[in-house]
């Protein structure tokens, strides 16, 4: 099966590199640590307002992996391998989306108790939700961001112009988590994303060759 | 009814806006090497690329029955893993029996390096590792991109033997290099800027 195989190969390859997979993570913490220093030590304006830095985080860290997405695989000449051998791009998008998420997500899963208590966020429930339903949203964003932004200099940084303005609707939903209409509008944005993204990235792979 | 081939007709590429090459013909039958020749830029590679279905012709029509691997200038394996892992991962996608992989590695005299990261391997090496992988792949056509490059005279010797075996057995070869490649009888195509047949 193609489409395992692909995803067992990228699981693989990222396993490598723990490192490369904790950055993120570090840089979601981080960010997180910071905005007490920023907005003053009062528990209760932190807590409020801590599921809002917490996505902002977590968008923020779902931008840094953007440039070793996609880009490596187009200029070593994978890419040609898998159109020569007539399997689709947008079997390996998908593929590459499936280990990305699971890259993505459980590291900053683990990490967000962490991130929590630097904000004395009161309950962890409805943002872990949250979080774990819209991860998928910000994997294939930043997927669609790589393809469209293959081969062009300084392509991270224009990713991030194309990314944020695509997450609002994800940030919005995600951060409103404690109410049940919230939740579901969050599955409905990051259902379409994923389930666009294939085809979106694999036309954009297509038309830059 | 007749033997499949290889057939291109009136092909012509295009290449950020300037024409590389038009009106190139060919056709190639089982068994048949085709070396393709010509100056700095007249369009091999391109060539190469478009027979294996990686960029769209312009104008012409390919036809080509023949299941197709194919070794570009860039090795497309990950510094990291293993080399026995990096040819076991496109063995994977191949559909190529692990007796096929292990042909494959002892005729491109392979089996010393199968431990090692791909990453410390020398350019020659690399390059034999790729030949490895179209021959392990099982495809009929083989396009293979200056396949000496890099190739020291004993690996050009393993290059020329196994193109031998393939042809023998069925299989076709086009092949872009400026120097002979030691096939025996190769058809050639030499592309200018007024393009070429064979």
């Amino acid at each position: 099966m193609i489409f395992v195989a692909l995803v067992r190969r990228d699981l693989a390859l990222a396993l490598r590199r723990p490192g490369t997979l904790a950055l993120p993570v570090m840089f979601f913490v981080l960010v997180a640590a910071i905005f007490p220093f920023a907005v003053g030590p009062d528990a209760r304006l932190l807590a409020r307002i801590a599921p809002g830095i917490l996505w902002v985080s977590a968008l923020l860290a779902s931008l840094l992996p953007v440039e070793t997405l996609v880009a490596p695989d187009a200029a070593d000449g994978t890419l040609d391998q898998i159109v020569v051998r007539g399997i689709a791009l947008e079997t390996w998008v998908a593929a590459r989306l499936v280990a990305h998420w699971l890259g993505f997500t459980v590291p900053l899963l683990v990490a967000l108790p962490v991130a929590a208590v630097l904000l004395g966020l009161p309950g962890l429930g409805p943002l872990a939700a949250g979080l774990a339903l819209g991860a998928p949203a910000l994997a294939a964003l930043a997927l669609l961001a790589a393809s469209v932004t293959v081969g062009v200099r300084g392509g991270g940084a224009l990713a991030g112009l194309v990314v944020v303005p695509l997450a609002l609707p994800v940030l919005i939903f995600g951060v409103g988590a404690d109410d049940v209409g919230a939740l579901k509008l969050l599955a409905a944005s990051s259902l379409v994303l994923v389930a666009m993204t294939p085809f979106a990235a694999a036309a954009a792979l297509r038309g830059g060759e | 009814m007749p033997a499949p081939v290889l057939a291109v007709a009136d092909l012509a590429a295009v290449r950020g806006g300037r024409e590389v090459f038009a009106g190139v013909g060919l056709k190639l039958a089982p068994g048949e090497a085709l070396q393709v020749e010509g100056p700095n830029g007249a369009g091999k590679s391109t060539l190469l690329r478009v027979l294996a279905g990686v960029l769209r012709a312009a104008h012409g029509t390919i036809d080509n029955p023949f299941t197709t691997a194919f070794a570009g200038h860039d090795i497309a394996l990950k510094p990291g893993p293993s080399l026995a892992d990096e040819l076991g991962h496109w063995a994977r996608l191949d559909g190529a029996t692990p007796a096929g992989v292990a042909a494959a590695v002892a005729a491109f005299a392979l089996a010393p390096l199968l431990e090692l990261p791909v990453g410390i391997l020398s350019a020659g090496q690399r390059r034999r590792a790729a030949l490895a992988r179209v021959a392990a792949s099982g495809a009929q056509l083989w396009l293979l991109d200056e396949p000496d490059a890099g190739l020291d005279a004993a690996s050009r010797d393993l290059l020329a033997a196994a193109v031998a075996r393939h042809r023998t057995a069925g299989g076709l070869v086009v092949a872009v290099s400026h120097t002979a490649l030691g096939f025996d009888g190769p058809r050639l195509l030499r592309l200018n800027a007024g393009g070429g047949s064979a």
